[in-house]
């Protein structure tokens, strides 16, 4: 079935039925099931170190295994319980959603806004973009490190500042809420470049004669930026929110870098709880049970948001 | 009109110093001794490059950055070879086993490896492959192939099917076809691949934290959080610490940077 499948199509796109093509169908039809053997060493790396794991661990979330005993009990639902009448959780779903979405419209609306600046002409144009850029490939780890420098409480560079205004410097990072965007902030810091390199090549692919055109109609530059360049951008769009979305939801290094998740519960992700959970906690259970609500929250948003763009772009 | 440009160039220098502020408050840092506790702002007039010393021997980088490299390029390698092989029957052979099989792999993009890290670990304990640089290979390679055959599958269906069709004229296999037609005309998604993984594999510290106990085996960025939260206090050895991990990519960076730049946000771009 699948072989005649493959043939049918293969016709369509030979287009001259000559002697040698027709040979060729021949010789295709025949070597085409063995060359699927090509995926098969990716797809062998996929199921052993992704689905099983996978699999695995919605069994595990179903026990109250510690880690590393031989015995363990099943207790059926009781993590998932667990986890709705947990204190912590709420503030942990909290705070991995503002690292989500916060990150993403950060992310977006400051990478157009200077993809809007570069696009312009420009001499310093090469030399912003390269140190915008830069961020990206350093280490997620040392970028938090380097901004735990700026805010930390003794001797941290934004206290410097903070001390000729007042004489008592500012724990920012041990502040609830505040904490949470500090970290959301220097995620967007980082991946900023990525965003902006996007809107950029999405501003021109744009033909200039829409905007010429537009101008003989009269359009203001906003009625243009609305009508023109918000609609073209639409696939740039799409791919950032996704991308960044994605990022944003599974944070962990600039977090574990920069306040560890503390104090307390106030900067945990789901990522980080379900870390310590099962490291310093020895729960494995339940950081399996946080793994997979970790995992359906990120499939939903990432696939809700992309279907929902692609919808809109569409549309349009 | 005039006004406008000038002001567009002042607001792009703005911005170009306060990204810089970060590294130049690092680099401000590393350079200073122990005894000097003037503000981070302040550059200091000498240079002391004793920081550096004391971070490569206390954070045992010379071990990290070997562990880095065999990581780094063996990864990088297989991710290339594996991803490319799976790539051409997928985009070549679309049938409805092929397009399910794509799927399959692209759907992994979505799945975070913090999210099965429990079953993972466990797994890699029994496989016996704590502390070893093949589970982190593999890890690695695994978790870098959806991307890869993404991109790759993309640019094979961009090569015309003609040139395979006059490779089979002069006889090679398919296999002989694909190392010596196809493989050369994969360069620029090579790159991309290349560039794409290696910065991912170079910077993780999410496998390496949990895989990679032993002092003798860690990466940078765990060598790092070590060295960090033993010498919390001596911000001149952490900040030239952090310093020599992100500068081999950083070089690399500024002298490849269109390949850089290119390549990173390519993951996103081709559609």
């Amino acid at each position: 079935m699948q072989t005649e499948l493959s043939h049918k199509s293969e016709i369509s796109t030979i287009r001259d039925h000559n002697v040698i093509n027709v040979k060729l169908r021949k010789k295709k039809v025949k070597s085409v099931f063995w060359i699927n053997l090509l995926y098969l060493p990716a797809l062998l790396l996929f199921c052993v170190f992704i689905f099983y794991p996978f699999f695995k661990g919605i069994v595990i979330s179903f026990t109250n295994w510690d880690g590393y005993s031989q015995d363990y009990s099943w207790i059926g639902l009781e993590n998932y319980k667990r986890m709705l009448a947990d204190t912590n959780i709420g503030t942990v779903i909290k705070n991995t959603l503002i690292y989500g979405v916060g990150s993403t419209v950060l992310q977006n609306l400051i990478g157009l806004m200077y993809a809007l600046l570069l696009n312009q002409s420009l001499k310093t144009r090469g030399l912003t973009r390269t140190i915008v850029y830069l961020p990206v490939i350093i280490s997620p780890l040392i970028m938090g490190y380097i901004w735990y420098f700026i805010f930390q409480f003794n001797g941290g560079a934004l206290n410097d500042i903070i001390l000729l205004f007042r004489d008592k410097p500012v724990n920012l990072l041990s502040m609830p809420d505040v904490n949470v965007w500090i970290i959301t902030f220097v995620n967007t810091f980082q991946f900023l470049g990525i965003a902006m390199t996007i809107y950029l090549a999405g501003l021109q692919s744009i033909p200039t004669d829409y905007y010429e055109a537009a101008s003989l109609d009269g359009a203001s530059s906003f009625s243009k930026f609305r009508h023109i360049t918000l609609p073209m951008l639409a696939p740039s769009i799409t791919i950032n929110i996704v991308l960044n979305i994605i990022g944003g939801l599974k944070l962990f290094d600039v977090i574990v870098a920069m306040t560890n998740g503390g104090p307390g519960y106030a900067s945990q992700s789901l990522s980080t709880m379900m870390y310590q959970t099962y490291f310093a906690r020895q729960d494995a259970g339940y950081a399996a049970s946080i793994g997979n609500l970790m995992f359906v929250l990120i499939s939903i948003i990432s696939l809700a948001a992309l279907v929902y763009l692609r919808r809109r772009e569409i549309a349009r | 009109m005039k006004s406008k440009k000038s002001l567009v160039l002042i607001l792009s220098i703005i911005i170009s110093i306060f990204h810089m502020i970060p590294l130049y408050l690092l680099v401000s840092t590393a350079f200073k001794n122990d005894s000097d506790t003037s503000s981070k702002w302040r550059l200091p007039d000498y240079v002391f490059t004793g920081n550096f010393k004391n971070a490569w021997e206390n954070a045992h980088l010379g071990s990290a950055f070997f562990n880095n490299i065999v990581i780094t390029v063996t990864s990088v390698i297989l991710v290339v070879i594996i991803g490319a092989l799976a790539s051409y029957p997928l985009a070549r052979y679309q049938t409805k086993l092929n397009k399910f099989m794509y799927i399959v792999f692209i759907s992994a993009l979505i799945v975070p490896p913090l999210t099965i890290l429990v079953p993972l670990y466990q797994f890699i304990v029994d496989l016996g492959g704590l502390n070893s640089y093949w589970a982190m290979i593999a890890l690695n390679v695994t978790f870098n192939l959806p991307i890869t055959i993404f991109l790759y599958t993309g640019f094979i269906g961009t090569i015309p099917r003609e040139l395979d069709e006059a490779a089979m004229i002069d006889g090679a296999s398919r296999i002989g076809l694909f190392f010596k037609i196809i493989l050369p005309l994969l360069k620029p998604v090579t790159v991309t691949t290349i560039i794409l993984s290696g910065v991912a594999v170079w910077n993780d510290y999410q496998f390496s934290v949990f895989f990679l106990q032993d002092s003798e085996r860690l990466t940078i960025t765990v060598a790092l959080s070590q060295f960090f939260s033993q010498y919390n206090n001596n911000l001149g050895w952490v900040a030239a610490g952090s310093l020599l991990g992100m500068l081999p990519l950083t070089i690399l960076y500024l002298f490849l940077q269109r390949y850089f730049i290119q390549g990173l946000s390519a993951g996103a771009v081709k559609d």
